[in-house]
Order: structure tokens, then C-alpha cells, then sequence
């Protein structure tokens, strides 16, 4: 396919706009089809805010992009220690790509600790843009460099460039009238710059973005956008940099739409209010602050003009209880959390299950037990998301892939709920809440109606002939309850946690009835609509199937094409619904000699898959709070076939 | 100014959004078709026997009225009004009725709970509704028991009470469920007694026109558990120096009545202390008693009040409204912001909300 891609800085006539600068002069020009880049520096050096700015001059260039944020739990941690490291991994290529990329190509390293924390993960022959005013006697023993990294040795095989970016900082902005601290906060853009101008990064979106953050104080802004091109600047007239490099757009990645970069928590947030919208319901957020899922809250609470309602909580029970509250009303009703609050809100998503009401539990994922690792990425909640409640209680649930992806398993949870009349649950995680990629932006017409019919009148005749209302008497193909709400005259009626009679609603301790209860409300989870499972299989001669579910796709689809570059054969498929299971799941998983399951927990897919299908799947972990590196998990896949 | 009804005992300006009934309405009109499965002689059946009774008098149409319960004895109630209902989970009510007030505002949305449910495993839910000031009313039943669990000890039992578990007598001191909610900002609380219909029906009219958060702490008999809790404040001669009765406007005096048909003890403040006394009425002190002041905009004098009541005797207990103030209503609040977004935004378009500010086109 030949597609042209049209960024903001190429207009249709082809004329730059803006302030936008390209690399002049005659130095060395390379071409580069992908290069990772991860900044690092101190909790408080904006190297997260460095790392999205980047990111989006290469999304508006047209490059294929995935990023990794890794960042530590303190707001600010103490300052040039090894914990307090930021750190912002982009990859971009002029091709496809599926993860943010296993080891940096170039890393910028603000202090030493920076350098301390990263340079396990650099690969000998990359380049290390360090700023060496930060590489004090006193910085450097704080994170146990006896002597100087730059000038030990130790940095032999790397491609150092050493830059006083504090320095360099502080003399452009001599001008501005700012106190040196002052001065110094903008080294992040001075680095910016540099590597804008290393790569021919777009710049004018990165001016215009200072322009109105700083909308208030122009001053500041124009320091920063000082700071951010004398950054530019230093990179084309310094002879320490000889070279810059060109990474085409990835004209052949993309299908033909428009596109926008997108992290995983707004690409949720905006399928929340797409599937409000879809179903003609107004969308009622009931959520505690949690990390990684408060983004979710602060976005949505920033779309009233949608009819959205948002409700910050007193705690995480009360977050749910007022979305189910909600949902009797007649809202499509969200709550959203993390791991810890799953485990609070559990007794009432039972009784989300047992009034069968639509009830989306959002679960972005983070590393456990307990408060575990807050910022980082874990997939360790399916079994909670599956088992953990009293008495037999199945929930849907649904997992995005990727960044983007959150947007549609919004809007299928969300068809999930308000078809089926229960609460589901959505996992997504750490890394695909904070990591971002160009997103293909759906024209709304394209969307799938997730409209439902409130009750209206009665549904049942009593042998007398008396037409009463009956909120326990169940569509017969989806086995959904009425969904009655509160204003329709003739349908009062009273749900609660205790068990139901069949039909009539009202309170029963009959013990054939419970059994019939609990099997019901399994009967119609079980009987969930879900699309078949896709095998990829090109050559249909694979023994091996790596089976995956939620963000390892990325990792895994990577690892899977290096395979199949260096000949192998191995089939491929990867889980949107872990409950119920894709019907055909069973089929295909005994079409493979051998199962490789790869999860970022301790086996828990491989836990269910075993015990519903018996097989002998064979579990590749990994629980160190980072996704999967492609090379990594290539090389266990690769013993797995040959095993 | 909202506009307001004029059904039943006049202006209601809490109940404005919520439609009305289109024929009058008599008790049976909220009556469920369900046995009622209370105790013998529990107190919470004239509790219902009132709320059924007071219910016609709102006018309201009754689809458009939600009891929402936890659990415990009194949670039962929902199954008992045939209206809309959920009887929830232990504790939770607050917050379930406050996620559907906050998205109906066209519902009348009523919370039934005990001192357990409210107090101990809901507290939390309890003292962040009032601070909110949603439009709920919430009913407290008050036995100063676990009764669904068969007899221990609640969060306002006396000290030392002997129960199944605590054979050696508690040990924690109770919460005063009225000082509580003063002290969690409540706009309106009031306190009644089961037995008491006239007194009962009327604390629940004014809860009911109260725009915002009312809680009631209701006294009711466990006649199974802790018969006869509430006897100095039943028993005709008791309760003339037990019971105070709180009339917004009316000098606070109980007891024996003087010649001039008021109460032989006053309630003072303290010229010293600040802190209330009660005194016995004289010519001399009769201009110092205090006149009750629901409306006043300070909590303080409505907190001493409520700490008159001695916790293990009920001694000074008074009853009735003691904080009736006008605060901004969290739902009402809620609906404004929505209002003005669109004012200020247009109403949402989600296709220029999903492009965004920086999308790029790929043309084939």
C-alpha cells in the first residue's frame, strides 16, 4: 500500500509552517529505519513532561512510536538518589513497531544517578548524552561512583557526549531576567532540543505547547522555548555532535485515517464517554484517587459538557456504591481503581451480581501484593478479577492490548454490562495506562450501538390474568434481568443481596431456588456473546501457540516476528475476553503440541486455562514490574518450541 | 426561587424536581405485598406503620420514591414500601443512595439504617454524606443493639453493657449519633421516638422539606435484645424529666409544668462556661432560658444541646429538630457544574473530542 503522511508541520502545499527549523549546515545526515531513546534524570528534572513532548513532535512526524514511563512512587524523591530516577523510554520507527523497545540507543542522563539506575540496560556502541555539571564529587558519591564514571574508564564502548546542559542552559537564558535556579529548570528543554535537533524532530508543536502552558507567565514560556532552541542550536553548531539522523515516516505502518497519539488511560476515558454516548446514557463516575488509575478520574471529570458525572468518593467502597446506585437509576455507572481497590469493592460488585445491574470495575493494574509497587506494571489481578468475591459470583472480564486498544474494550465491556445486565470487569495495566502510540481516531459512525430497552410495563401474567411486573424474569436468549428504574410508575420493586426468588424478585431461602439461582446467573455469564479467539498461524505448520492476554501483546507480537525472521514456526493468539472464554479457545489450544502462556504474574491464565481445558500449558513469567522485553521473551519461546 | 408544591402540609422545596402523585393517596398506596418479618413488638413496625402513614401527605408520585438500606433489622424496610428499593450491603447505604440522588434529582431518595449499620462498619459513608449535604433523608434507627446478629453490643450502647460478647461488660463509650452528625456538618438532624407517632411524623415532615442531608435518629425498642432501652423517655412520669422537647422558636423548658404552662426546668448558657445547664425555673432566670434556635447558621449551641443527654440514664435527652440550616445541596451542585459546562463549552461533541488538538491524516 502506498499512503503519504500529511503532519501538522507539512501543510498540503508543502510548505513549512511555524517556527518549525531543520538541521542545516554539512554535517553527516544518517538514515535510521528505528531508534530508542530514554531520558533519565532526577524525579523533579520534567524528564516525564521532556518524554511527551518528544513523543508527540514524532507522532505529528508520522513515525510509528511506543513509549515506557517508569517512574517511582514519591512525588519527589529524594533529590539525585537512585530511587528518585525518572525515566521516559520512546521508540519510533520508520516501520510498525509494537513495544517500547528492550534497550535504548541513546540515553540521556541528567545526574549521575541517572546514569547509575540506566546504564544496565544500555547496550555497548549507544550513545550517552550526559549533562556533567550534575557529576559533582558530592552527586557522585551519593549513588557510590567512587570516581568518575566519565573519566574511569567505565564508559569505554559508549559514545559519550558530555554536555554542561546546566551550564549551557543558564548562559542562554542570561538575557531572561531569572534567578539562576530559575534558569536551570529549563535544562529539560535545552535537552529537548538537542534531541530534537539529532533526529529532525518537528519543533513547532513544542513552541506553541510552551506558549500555552505557560499562557500566564510568557515569561517562563519564552525561557523555555530559549532554552529549547539553544538546545537545537548547540546540536547543529558543536562539533561533539557530527551527526544527526533521519527516521522516514512510517508511511506503510498506517492505514489510510487520521491519527493521534494516545495513552492508554485517555483512550479508556474516551471510550467510556463513546459508549455513554452509544448507549444514550448519561455515564456516572464513582472513583477513590488511586495510582496508576486517577488519570481516568481527572479526565473525565473534565467532560461535564458530555453529561459525564463525576463523584470523588470518601473511599473506594463508597466509589462503587455510588456507581451502583447509578446504574439503578438508569446511568451507564464506572468505577475505577487499581488492585487494592478491587479488593475493597469486591462485596459489592457481589452485590452488583446478585441485583444484576450494568456496572463497569475498571482495574488498571499495578504490582502487588498489597501496595506493592504503585507505578509500576503487573498483570497479577485476573485471578482476583475472576474468583475474588463470596459464594459464586461470575464477573465478565474484558482486557485491552495496547495503549490505543482501551478505547474499543471500553466500549465492549460497556456492551458487556448493559446487555447482560451485570458488572464487568476491565484489566488493563500500568504500562498500557501510562504508555502511549498513534491511535487511528474512529469516525463515531463506526461505532456499535450499545443502546438497551429500560422495562416499560409488566412482563408477566399472573393465572389469574393479573399483569404484574416481574424483576427477576429473565430474557430467554440472553438470560438479562428487566432494567426498571426508578420514575416508571408500576414497576416499583425491591432488590437486594439476598437471594431472589426466581421471577417474582422477592426474598427466598428456598434451597431449590438458590441452586437455581447460582446456576443462572453462571448460565448467563457462560452465555456471553463473545467473538472466537484469531490464530495467527501464516504458515499453518506450527507445534507452538504462545497464548497471551492484556498488554503482553506488544512484547509477545514482537518476539513472535523475530522468530518467524529467523525461520521459525510459531502460532500466535491473544485474549480480549478472560470470561467466558472465546467458544473456540478449547478447539485451538488442542491443535498445538505445546502451549506457552507468558504473563507478568505468576501463571494465572495459565491457572485457568489448565483447569477448564486440560492442558498442559506451559507458564513464562515475569513479575519485575516492567512489561516483557521482545528479545527475551523470543528466546523463551524459542526453547519452548525446541523443548 | 424554585418552584414549589403546596401538596399536603405546604411548601416542600426539597421535593421541587420530584413529579406528583396524580391521585391522592392514602397509606395503603405504600404497601408492599410483603409479610412483614419483624419480631413481635418490635419497635420498627410503628416506625413503618408512620412512614406509610406520612408518605401520602408528600404527594409524591411514588415510582419516584427510593428507600435505600443496609443490613440489619431495620434495612428490611425497603421490602416493606411499595416503592422503589435496594436493600444493600452492610454500611453502604449512604453511598449507594448517594450515587442515585446525585444522578436523579427527580427522586426522593430515603436511607433506612441502624446504630450499626450507620455508626460502626458505615460510619465512614455516614459522616461523608452529611459533609456533602446530598439530598438523602436518612433514617437512623436506634435500638443500642445488634439485633440481626443476636445481641451484642452496638456502637451506642452504654459502657459496661452486658451482652453475649461482652460477658464482662463493653468497654468503648458510645457515639451520641446527633453530636455526630453535628459535628460531621450536618445541615439537619433530629431526633424521635418509635412509640411517639404524633412527634415521629412530625420530625419526618420537616426532614422531608429539607433541601440536603437530613438525618433522623429514630430510638426504636429491641423488645428481643435491649427491652425497654428507651422507657424513661415512654413512661408518662419519666419522661416529664427525661424527655427535652425541642421547638424552633420556643423557650427550652421540661418537667412538671408552672403556671404559665411551661416546663418547671430551663435549659442556661453558662455565663462562665459558655457550656449549657439545666436549671430550675424561676422568676429570676426565666428571661435567661434559652429560646431554640434550629436555624441558627453555628452548630455550637445545637451540639450542646445534644451533649445534655446523660448516656447511660438518658437524662436530658432532647428530642425533635436540633440543626435546620440552608447549605448548597451536592446534587443540585453536581447538575449546575454539568449546566454550566455546556454553557461555557457547547454541549459535548465527541468526534472533535477524539480527534483532538494534534491528529495527523494518512491518506491512501
Amino acid at each position: 500500500m502506498t499512503s503519504q503522511v500529511s503532519s501538522p508541520a507539512e501543510q498540503a502545499d508543502g510548505a513549512v509552517v511555524g517556527e518549525q527549523r531543520k538541521p542545516a549546515g554539512d554535517k553527516d545526515v544518517r538514515r535510521l529505519d528505528r531508534v530508542i531513546i530514554r531520558f533519565a534524570g532526577d524525579s523533579g528534572d520534567g524528564m516525564q513532561l521532556t518524554g511527551d513532548r518528544f513523543t508527540s513532535e514524532t507522532a505529528s512526524f508520522g513515525n510509528d512510536l511506543s513509549t515506557l514511563p517508569n517512574f517511582p512512587a514519591e512525588i519527589r524523591a529524594p533529590a539525585g538518589t537512585l530511587p528518585g530516577v525518572s525515566s521516559f523510554q520512546l521508540h519510533f520507527a520508520d516501520h510498525d513497531i509494537l513495544t517500547p523497545g528492550d534497550a535504548p540507543n541513546v540515553l540521556v542522563a541528567m545526574n549521575p544517578a541517572a546514569l547509575k539506575a540506566n546504564i544496565a540496560d544500555v547496550p555497548r556502541g549507544a550513545e550517552i548524552i550526559v549533562n556533567t555539571d550534575e557529576f559533582t564529587k558530592r552527586a557522585m558519591a551519593k549513588v557510590g561512583y567512587a570516581a568518575s564514571p566519565l573519566e574511569d574508564g567505565s564508559l569505554d564502548g559508549f559514545s559519550v557526549h558530555p554536555v554542561p546542559l546546566t551550564t549551557l542552559t543558564v548562559e542562554a537564558l542570561k538575557d531572561f531576567d531569572l534567578s539562576r535556579k530559575e534558569a536551570e529548570r529549563s535544562k529539560n528543554m535545552f535537552a529537548l532540543g538537542l534531541l530534537s535537533w539529532m533526529y529532525h524532530r518537528p519543533t513547532e508543536g513544542t513552541e506553541k505547547f510552551l506558549k500555552t502552558k505557560f499562557a500566564k507567565k510568557p515569561g517562563i514560556a519564552a525561557a523555555n522555548i530559549a532554552a529549547f532552541r539553544a538546545g537545537w542550536n548547540f546540536g547543529e553548531t558543536t562539533e561533539d555532535f557530527a551527526v544527526s539522523y533521519e527516521i522516514a515516516p512510517a508511511t506503510q505502518a498506517f492505514p489510510t485515517g487520521t491519527y493521534r497519539n494516545i495513552s492508554g488511560n485517555l483512550a479508556l476515558s474516551y471510550g467510556l464517554i463513546a459508549a455513554s454516548r452509544q448507549a444514550d446514557l448519561p455515564l456516572y463516575l464513582g472513583s477513590y484517587p488511586i495510582t496508576p488509575a486517577s488519570d481516568i478520574l481527572h479526565e473525565l471529570s473534565r467532560h461535564k459538557n458530555f453529561g459525564v458525572r463525576t463523584f470523588q468518593a470518601e473511599d473506594e467502597i463508597a466509589g462503587i456504591g455510588a456507581a451502583l446506585g447509578a446504574a439503578f437509576g438508569g446511568s451507564l455507572a464506572v468505577t475505577t481503581t487499581s488492585g487494592p481497590g478491587v479488593a475493597l469493592k469486591s462485596e459489592t460488585i457481589g452485590l452488583a451480581v446478585s441485583l444484576e445491574l450494568p456496572l463497569l470495575v475498571i482495574d488498571i493494574q499495578r504490582g502487588g501484593p498489597s501496595t506493592g509497587l504503585p507505578t509500576k506494571t503487573e498483570q497479577a489481578d485476573l485471578l482476583q478479577a475472576m474468583y475474588g468475591r463470596n459464594g459464586e459470583a461470575p464477573v465478565p472480564i474484558v482486557a485491552p492490548r495496547t495503549p490505543a486498544d482501551c478505547f474499543d474494550a471500553a466500549i465492549e465491556a460497556a456492551r458487556i454490562a448493559l446487555a447482560y445486565r451485570t458488572p464487568v470487569l476491565l484489566l488493563s495495566d500500568g504500562y498500557l495506562a501510562n504508555g502511549s502510540e498513534p491511535w487511528r481516531i474512529p469516525e463515531t459512525d463506526e461505532l456499535p450501538d450499545l443502546r438497551v430497552q429500560f422495562a416499560q410495563g409488566p412482563n408477566h401474567t399472573l393465572d389469574d390474568g393479573t399483569e404484574v411486573f416481574w424483576p427477576y424474569k429473565r430474557d430467554p436468549k440472553t438470560l438479562a434481568r428487566p432494567w426498571a428504574i426508578p420514575g416508571t410508575p408500576g414497576l416499583e420493586h425491591r432488590i437486594g443481596g439476598i437471594e431472589k426468588q426466581d421471577g417474582t424478585g422477592n426474598i427466598s431461602y428456598d434451597p431449590a431456588n438458590h441452586d437455581f439461582m447460582v446456576r443462572t446467573r453462571q448460565a448467563k455469564i457462560d452465555g456471553i456473546d463473545v467473538p472466537d479467539v484469531e490464530v495467527d498461524d501464516p504458515t499453518g505448520n506450527a507445534d507452538t501457540l504462545v497464548l497471551g492476554w492484556g498488554s503482553t501483546y506488544g512484547p509477545i507480537t514482537a518476539a513472535v516476528r523475530r522468530l518467524r525472521a529467523a525461520g521459525e514456526h510459531i502460532a500466535q493468539a491473544h485474549l480480549r475476553h478472560l470470561n467466558p472464554f472465546p467458544r473456540n479457545l478449547g478447539t485451538v489450544l488442542k491443535r498445538y503440541d505445546k502451549v506457552v502462556i507468558p504473563e507478568m504474574n505468576l501463571g494465572q491464565l495459565a491457572t485457568l486455562v489448565r483447569a477448564k481445558y486440560l492442558v498442559d500449558a506451559h507458564s513464562y513469567n515475569q513479575v519485575n514490574g516492567m512489561p516483557f522485553k521482545a528479545e527475551q521473551l523470543a528466546t523463551a519461546l524459542k526453547e519452548a518450541i525446541d523443548g | 426561587m424554585a418552584e414549589t408544591t403546596t401538596e399536603g402540609s405546604g411548601t416542600i422545596e426539597a421535593l421541587t424536581l420530584v413529579p406528583k402523585a396524580e391521585a391522592k393517596q392514602s397509606m395503603k398506596d405504600f404497601k408492599s405485598d410483603q409479610e412483614v418479618r419483624w419480631c413481635p413488638g418490635c419497635g420498627d413496625y410503628a416506625i413503618l406503620a408512620a412512614v406509610q402513614g406520612f408518605m401520602p401527605e408528600l404527594g409524591l408520585a411514588k415510582e419516584n420514591i427510593v428507600f435505600v438500606s443496609g443490613i440489619g433489622c431495620s434495612s428490611r424496610f425497603p421490602y416493606y414500601m411499595n416503592t422503589y428499593g435496594m436493600h444493600s450491603i452492610h454500611g453502604r447505604a449512604p453511598a449507594i443512595a448517594t450515587g442515585l440522588a446525585s444522578s436523579r434529582q427527580d427522586l426522593s431518595v430515603w436511607v433506612v439504617t441502624g446504630d450499626g449499620d450507620a455508626l460502626s462498619i458505615g460510619g465512614n459513608h455516614l459522616i461523608h454524606a452529611l459533609r456533602r449535604n446530598v439530598n438523602l433523608k436518612i433514617l437512623l434507627f436506634n435500638n443500642r443493639i445488634y439485633g440481626l446478629t443476636k445481641g451484642q453490643y452496638s456502637p451506642t450502647s452504654e459502657v459496661g453493657k452486658i451482652t453475649k460478647s461482652t460477658p464482662m461488660g463493653s468497654l468503648d463509650a458510645p457515639f451520641n449519633p446527633v453530636s455526630l452528625a453535628i459535628g460531621a456538618e450536618a445541615s439537619f438532624v433530629a431526633r424521635t421516638v418509635d412509640s411517639d407517632r404524633k412527634h415521629l411524623t412530625e420530625v419526618l415532615r420537616q426532614a422531608a422539606a429539607h433541601p440536603g442531608t437530613a438525618l433522623v435518629e429514630i430510638y426504636q425498642n429491641c423488645n428481643i435484645f435491649n427491652d425497654g432501652a428507651f422507657e424513661v423517655l415512654k413512661d408518662r412520669q419519666q419522661a416529664e424529666e427525661a424527655v427535652i422537647r425541642l421547638e424552633h422558636g420556643r423557650p427550652i423548658r421540661f418537667g412538671a409544668p408552672l403556671e404559665d404552662g411551661l416546663g418547671s426546668k430551663g435549659v442556661v448558657r453558662d455565663a462562665v462556661t459558655g457550656d449549657l445547664r439545666v436549671v430550675t425555673v424561676t422568676p429570676e432566670n426565666e428571661p435567661l432560658i434559652l429560646v431554640h434556635d434550629a436555624h441558627s447558621t453555628s452548630p455550637t449551641t445545637a451540639f450542646a444541646l445534644s451533649r445534655l443527654a446523660d448516656p447511660d440514664t438518658l437524662h436530658h435527652t432532647p428530642i425533635g429538630v436540633l440543626r435546620a440550616v440552608d447549605r448548597a445541596v451536592y446534587d443540585t451542585q453536581m447538575a449546575d457544574q454539568l449546566d454550566s459546562a455546556i454553557e461555557q463549552n457547547g454541549k459535548g461533541d465527541l468526534s472533535a473530542l477524539l480527534t483532538g488538538g494534534d491528529a495527523w491524516t494518512v491518506v491512501g
